[in-house]
This record gives C-alpha cells, sequence and structure tokens, in this order.
C-alpha cells in the first residue's frame, strides 16, 4: 500500500472555515475544548468498566479481543444508555440548572437576608 | 423510562466497508449521542428562555420594536452568555464526533483503501471523471466542520471522507437514520410506494449523493430501475461505491459528475430526479441551474423530489428561524440560511415545475422502531438537524414542451 500515514496528526487536522469565537477570553473556548474532550474520554473508560464486568460475570474470564468486539444485547444497551444518560446529566448539571434558574427568576440571596432580617 | 433512549453505537449495521470501531471509539460515539441529546433537548430549551427573558426586552428596550429579520435576533442572540455557552458545546461536539471519526477511519486506512479498490474492480460501479472541477460552494469551508469537507485526500484515491462521514454520522443524528444511516433514502421509498403503488421507474438519477446512503435504499427497493448517483467528490464517491457494492446492489452506478452540468444525459433520460438533504449545499446561482438541468433531463410524466428541513416561511415565527439557521453559522453551512430563505416552489417553478404540479409532503426517517427510536418529537426538536423533514416535488407535466 502507500506510504505509512501519521493518522494521530492527522485526525486532528481542522476544518477549512473560521470557526466562530464564542468567548471574549480564548482560553475559554479552548478549555471548553478539552474539558469535553475529557468528559468523553471518562465516559468511555466507564463504558469499558462496565463491559469489563459484565463480561466477567458472564464468563469468568475475558481477553482485550473479548472487550473490542463486545456488543451488548437489547437489555445492557439500554442499562448503559441510561448509565451514559445519568452521566452526562452529572457533568452538565451546571448547565441544566442555569436553564432552571432562567425559568425561576430568583432575586439575590441579599433580597431574602435582608427580609428575613426584617420580617 | 428508558425506552426513548438511543440504541448503542453496535446497534448499526456493520457492512464489509464500514469502518471497524474498537471499543473505545464506540463508546465515544456513545457519549457524543446522548450529550447531543443532553443539548437539543433540555438544555436546548434554554435558549428560548434566554432569548424571551434577556434578548427580546433588551432589543425592545433598544430599537422600539420587535426583531424583523432572524439576523437581528442573531446578532442579539450571539451576545447574550447562555447562547454562546450552548453554542460552544455544540460546535464542540460536532468537532469531537469529526476527531473520533477520523481517529477510527485513518488508523485502518490501509485496510479500508484496499478494500474500496477490490470491491470498485470487482463490482464496476464507479465512474470517475477527474475534468469535473470542485465547485466553489463545496470548497469554500469544509461542510459539516469535516476536515477536507466531502472532497479532499488524505492522499491519492482514499476514502478516509466518505469513510468518516458513515461511521460517525449516527453520533450527529442520535441512531435516528438507522442501522445504516439510510432512514433519509428509506423515507423516500415509503412515500413512493404509497404514493403510486405500481410504479416502476426504469432510471433514476440522485444528484449529490455523497456515500449513496440514501440511494442505496432506492436501488433496493427498485431493483429493476438503474440509479445514476452523482457527485462532484470523488473521494465520496469512491466509498459509496465500494460501500454499494460490498452490501450486493448492483442496479447503481456512482459517476462523478455535477448537477449543474447534466449534459452527458439526452432530454428526458430519467423517470425520476432525486435529492436528499442536498439542495442546501448548493448556491444561490448553483440552485437554480441544477433545477433547470435536472427539468430537463427528467421525462415528462416523472418525478423530482427534494428532501429537506422545512423552508421558512412568513409563519415561522423568526426565534425559529434563527434556531434552525444554527448551523449555517457554526457548522459551516454556508447556503442553509439562504436556501431556506427561499419559496423553493418559486425556484422549482423558475426551473420549468409548473406549481400546479407541484406539492409538499412531511416525511420522516424509516428506521426499525424496535432498535431506533424515532427522533424526539417537536418539543425537543434538535432544529434543523432532526429527521423529519418536507419533501418538496413535482410530477413533471406530460404536456410541458408544449405549455413551454
Amino acid at each position: 500500500m502507500s506510504d505509512p500515514i501519521d493518522w494521530v496528526a492527522l485526525s486532528g487536522r481542522r476544518a477549512k472555515g473560521k470557526r466562530p469565537e464564542y468567548f471574549e477570553d480564548p482560553a475559554l473556548d479552548r478549555l471548553y475544548s478539552t474539558v469535553f474532550a475529557l468528559a468523553a474520554e471518562v465516559s468511555a473508560l466507564r463504558e469499558r468498566q462496565d463491559t469489563v464486568e459484565r463480561m466477567l460475570d458472564e464468563k469468568g474470564t475475558i481477553s482485550r479481543e473479548d472487550i473490542e468486539t463486545y456488543q451488548p444485547d437489547r437489555a445492557a444497551g439500554e442499562e448503559r444508555g441510561l448509565a451514559t444518560r445519568a452521566y452526562v446529566s452529572r457533568i452538565m448539571r451546571g448547565f441544566q440548572q442555569h436553564v432552571e434558574a432562567m425559568e425561576a427568576d430568583d432575586p439575590p440571596i441579599m433580597d431574602i437576608v435582608e427580609k428575613l432580617a426584617r420580617e | 423510562m428508558a425506552s426513548d433512549l438511543p440504541p448503542p453505537y453496535t446497534a448499526l449495521t456493520r457492512h464489509p466497508m464500514m469502518p471497524r470501531t474498537n471499543h473505545d471509539e464506540a463508546a465515544r460515539f456513545n457519549f457524543l449521542t446522548h450529550f447531543n441529546r443532553f443539548l437539543s433537548g433540555g438544555v436546548g430549551a434554554g435558549n428560548k428562555l434566554a432569548y424571551a427573558n434577556e434578548v427580546l426586552p433588551a432589543f425592545r428596550a433598544e430599537h422600539g420594536r420587535d426583531p424583523e429579520h432572524r439576523y437581528e435576533i442573531r446578532d442579539a442572540m450571539n451576545q447574550n452568555d447562555w447562547h454562546r455557552m450552548w453554542s460552544a458545546l455544540k460546535r464542540n461536539s460536532m468537532e469531537m464526533r469529526q476527531h473520533n471519526g477520523r481517529q477510527a477511519v485513518l488508523r485502518q486506512l490501509d485496510e479500508l483503501d484496499a478494500m474500496a479498490e477490490q470491491y470498485i474492480d470487482s463490482s464496476g460501479l464507479l465512474e470517475l471523471d477527474p475534468s469535473v472541477e470542485q465547485p466553489h460552494y463545496q470548497t469554500a469551508v469544509d461542510i459539516h466542520c469535516q476536515p477536507g469537507g466531502y472532497h479532499s485526500e488524505e492522499r491519492s484515491g482514499d476514502v478516509t471522507v466518505g469513510a468518516n462521514y458513515d461511521v460517525g454520522l449516527f453520533a450527529t443524528t442520535g441512531g435516528a437514520l438507522g442501522g445504516l444511516n439510510d432512514g433519509g433514502g428509506q423515507a423516500v421509498v415509503e412515500w413512493a410506494k404509497k404514493e403510486r403503488p405500481d410504479w416502476q421507474p426504469k432510471r433514476i438519477l440522485d444528484i449529490g449523493c455523497t456515500v449513496g446512503h440514501n440511494a442505496v435504499p432506492i436501488a433496493q427497493a427498485f431493483p429493476g430501475a438503474e440509479v445514476i448517483a452523482i457527485d462532484t467528490a470523488a473521494a465520496s464517491l469512491r466509498y459509496g461505491a465500494a460501500r454499494a457494492a460490498a452490501m450486493g446492489v448492483t442496479n447503481i452506478k456512482f459517476v462523478q459528475a455535477s448537477g449543474e452540468d447534466l449534459s452527458r444525459w439526452a432530454d428526458g433520460t430519467f423517470d425520476w430526479v432525486q435529492t436528499t438533504m442536498f439542495l442546501h449545499e448548493l448556491s444561490s446561482k448553483a440552485m437554480p441551474k441544477l433545477l433547470a438541468e435536472a427539468n430537463r433531463v427528467l421525462t415528462p410524466g416523472g418525478l423530482i423530489l427534494h428532501i429537506e428541513q422545512p423552508q421558512y416561511s412568513d409563519d415561522m415565527p423568526l426565534f425559529e428561524q434563527f434556531m434552525r439557521d444554527w448551523d449555517a453559522f457554526n457548522n459551516n453551512e454556508p447556503f442553509w440560511s439562504a436556501m431556506h430563505g427561499r419559496d423553493l416552489k418559486d425556484v422549482m417553478a423558475g426551473a420549468g415545475f409548473p406549481r400546479e404540479s407541484q406539492f409538499v409532503a412531511g416525511v420522516r426517517a424509516v428506521a426499525d422502531p424496535e432498535i431506533f427510536p424515532p427522533s424526539p418529537d417537536d418539543g425537543e426538536e434538535d432544529f434543523g438537524r432532526a429527521a423529519i423533514w418536507n419533501a418538496y416535488g413535482a410530477w413533471k407535466p406530460a404536456e410541458q414542451a408544449a405549455a413551454a
């Protein structure tokens, strides 16, 4: 075949087209990229751990090949899907509660502190 | 409780050309699937709240009126903290999908290229034409933030971009396109069979086919027909032809050609001309040119059908238009906004399809509901990405030549 390629370097190539800047500080844009890539890695690790546990339950012993080719059946797929949903909701709690707060429109806590001091 | 969970990545059908994902690559796609659902679901609603509670009141205070165009909402929302955070999350999700897909594809590119070559050589399903130029609207930016777009090569004759598109589409759509990512094509087939149960088209043209995931189900559903699937991008066609051959499809040919110039086909060659999620990848001048060519090669009595997200009409609230426009500015879809702002019926009429011959129908992805739950309905719609589309079409009048 052709010359070997550096798949690690090539896979990270940027897409042509100016990337929007979402935040005033570019460091925050970079940080988002890192944090959520890490979040995906933790999720993948959790899933791998689940695979190992399920296969040990089932067979008592496993090989790397078993892990790489594991395909959850329907029930296991749903359990793992639910676990991933719960994981996403944990790491995204701040964003989700931000939305709830927009709906609630609470007054500043000092208003309540002062009110309770008064009434 | 868990019935609306997206299926695991491993539920995808592994046709022979599909890049093999290892455990963690599949798991990363699983994360992205859930992450995307999270962003379009509950927290997606934050955009509307931010607009109603903060952005709209501020706009009214400043201008003394409501926004009159989706771009005014966009300018204002782009200053809003919540919308910026949400957009950053969504953009990163797309970039991560591309990165994960490319790692999977590129680490096994030798095998994929070799396999593609074999399938192409033995099937004869591919016909490339190096004289076809890549149109500017395909090369101005890398569409969908896919590095290299749909046309570039990592090395001569490779299948990277096509393979990456196929391997990761699942994550973008949350599995809503079914096991072979072909829910769009299946939807077209279901519509056609219901509309005209006895219709047996003989020659079908699919314009802008990329990897043929929506053309193949048409070929499979009409085994007596010959399907010509065209695209300007050889890199996508190579993968598409190999994929179709690997799936055992023989009545399709992948041809490198531009929809703007169908001169190699005589007037009235095709019984059916199809585009699926493609018109928005064109440009203002290219779209009418392509539609006029489609009209020319379509036989009187034949069908033209376009699957797209709904056009923006005066009935569609400006805020919804703005949300549906997100991909145009954040996911490298530069014609998306202008295209959806058009009245497609006018454009079609200008290309020679009389208004009375036109129709609009709603279709949604057809996938095995046992494994692939449908796209979330309106309340949680992932604006512009849900597998729920409009079909804009026309049956070309038999007497059109006389009328024109």
